[in-house]
């Protein structure tokens, strides 16, 4: 079920440089899964459509939501800029979510990909490899990533901390293996563990992100290209905001 | 209280549609309104074989709007069939209108015909801002004579009356309504999007893959009210007025500028419920004001 209410905002705090968090209260919590995400409206009302983020971390029992936030525009400068105390519109929860998988995992994340998988490491019941890439030390959720997973390995851009390359650097080197892997990063990241997920013959789940207008499935704006035809449409286009964000990596063209 | 409009002998039980291309054909936003409460569910355009689109992206937000170049995707006329127009059975008291596109007078004509049999349809709307790939991709809608033939066109096949959508992006919008009377057209409806641009000043290039795309929402509302008076005063037709509607005011105002009913588009996707909550601010004014029917807005500034 999708809600659309006014969410009262009871925790906001900067985490890096231009990341920031945000614990929402909202009747949303009670029907999300790990990567869905909400869209967040501005109070300016001539910036008209919602910005679509992802849900860090999902508590039933308080009724938050958790969203760690890249501030990318005036929208997100806004959102940055709240406090607790402060209300924001919402509607979600949106699109499919993670489906919760085998008796190993590795969760990948990069840059702001990283917060939609802390969720799901906290929800999967088997043992969790988590690989989280930075530009450099200015990171976040680490702290959060040590207490749920088995294991975290960092990768930065600039060799700061941990493996110096991508996620995918940090994977080969540590010859990870598993019986399912998820990721969440930009394009180039999610084919090169794609790829890595094929070439080792583990099943993937990337989350996939585009420009949205309605976030419901309706305006067609957010589409990414398939492999097969799609059911929707009978072309080759997936709505990333209602028939994903989630794909299996082999269904869609990275 | 009468909130029941007529156009060209199709009654809607209220004067409320949504914007073709904003509401899909109503399953997604079903969710959020009782597509029963609405005077007609407006479709996504279809076309006689499905469409991909533009490549992404396809979405820019621009002041109190947004563009869009999403490039009439759809599923082509037969799944849209078996699909969607049975999904919109159910939706008794509502009236159906299935906007068509096509690059050529020979696609608009597939559509049209193989939807001359479906119970279901109750209109047609025909998209006439589609390229025209024979005449260089000028625009059927920019061209008078190229309205006036397709109009003639499309009239001569089409079972259900048809309401043709015009451009705004012309010189003189009351020359294409005019045209579109001329052709036989039952109504026209107005405006479709008008071509933006944006360029991202920091990466130095365009937002959308498509370069341009159509301005639509708040920000274009006072052109689609001003262009649905000149045509009210230039046609004897029907309009459906549509432009930013998004508040019941906006509604009101397309009436009293002329239309007989009122589409409501990108409204939709940052206010789910706003057809309905339009209606029922429509209904509220009426009210105040003591208004019996709801015909006596339409046209009654001049």
């Amino acid at each position: 079920m999708k809600v659309k209410e006014i969410a009262s905002i009871v925790d906001a705090k900067q985490l890096a440089d231009g990341v920031y968090s945000m614990v929402l209260k909202t009747t949303a919590a009670q029907y999300a899964v790990p990567g869905q995400f909400i869209n967040i409206f501005s109070n300016n009302g001539s910036k008209l459509l919602p910005r679509p983020i992802s849900l860090c971390e999902i508590d039933k029992e308080d009724s938050t939501l958790r969203v760690v936030f890249r501030v990318v525009g005036e929208g997100t400068k806004e959102f940055s800029e709240y406090k607790a105390g402060d209300t924001v519109e919402i509607l979600g929860p949106l699109g499919n979510g993670f489906p919760l998988e085998g008796e190993t995992a590795i969760v990948v994340g990069g840059g702001i990909g990283v917060p939609p998988m802390l969720e799901l490491a906290k929800q999967l019941s088997g043992t969790v490899t988590a690989v989280m890439g930075y530009r450099n030390d200015d990171m976040f959720l680490t702290e959060e990533f040590t207490d749920v997973a088995s294991e975290l390995i960092i990768a930065t851009d600039d060799g700061s901390v941990g493996v110096h390359g991508t996620v995918v650097d940090a994977m080969k080197e540590n010859e990870l293996k598993a019986d399912v892997i998820y990721a969440c990063g930009p394009k180039p990241m999610l084919k090169g563990v794609a790829d890595y997920a094929l070439e080792n013959g583990i099943k993937c789940y990337v989350s996939m992100e585009e420009r949205m207008a309605c976030g419901v499935g309706a305006c067609l704006g957010c589409v990414c290209q398939s492999k097969e035809v799609d059911d929707h449409s009978h072309v080759h286009n997936k709505r990333v905001c209602k028939d994903g964000p989630v794909f299996l990596a082999t269904e869609v063209e990275l | 209280m009468n909130t029941k409009v007529n156009i060209a002998g199709v009654e809607f039980q209220n004067p409320i549609m949504e914007a073709s291309g904003t509401f899909g054909s109503g399953m997604e936003y079903s969710e959020f309104v009782d597509l029963n409460r609405l005077g007609a569910v407006v479709t996504k355009g279809v076309a006689n074989v499905p469409w991909p689109g533009n490549p992404t992206p396809r979405i820019a937000e621009v002041s109190s709007g947004m563009l869009n170049a999403i490039g009439l995707q759809n599923p082509g006329v037969e799944v849209f069939c078996e699909r969607d127009l049975k999904f919109l059975e159910q939706f008794k008291d509502t009236r159906v209108l299935v906007n068509v596109c096509g690059h050529s007078a020979e696609e608009y004509i597939e559509v049209v015909d193989r939807l001359a049999d479906e119970k279901r349809v109750d209109m047609l709307e025909i998209n006439i801002s589609c390229p025209n790939v024979k005449e260089g991709g000028i625009a059927f809608g920019q061209d008078p004579k190229a309205v006036e033939s397709i109009t003639k066109l499309v009239k001569e096949h089409a079972r259900q009356p048809i309401v043709m959508k015009l451009s705004p992006n012309v010189t003189d919008i009351k020359v294409m309504a005019k045209a579109a009377e001329a052709g036989g057209a039952d109504a026209i409806s107005l405006i479709n999007t008008l071509t933006g641009m944006k360029i991202d000043v920091e990466r130095q290039s365009f937002v959308l893959a498509n370069k341009t795309g159509g301005m639509s929402g708040p920000a274009v509302h006072p052109i689609a009210v001003r262009m649905v008076y000149e045509c009210a005063n230039a046609v004897n037709i029907p309009i459906i007025g549509m432009g930013g509607v998004s508040t019941w005011q906006d509604a009101v105002e397309m009436m009293l500028a002329g239309a007989t009913a009122v589409s409501v588009g990108t409204a939709n996707f940052y206010n789910p419920t706003a057809t309905v909550d339009i209606l029922d601010g429509m209904v509220d004014y009426m009210k105040r004001k003591n208004i019996e029917d709801v015909r006596d807005l339409i046209g009654a500034v001049r």
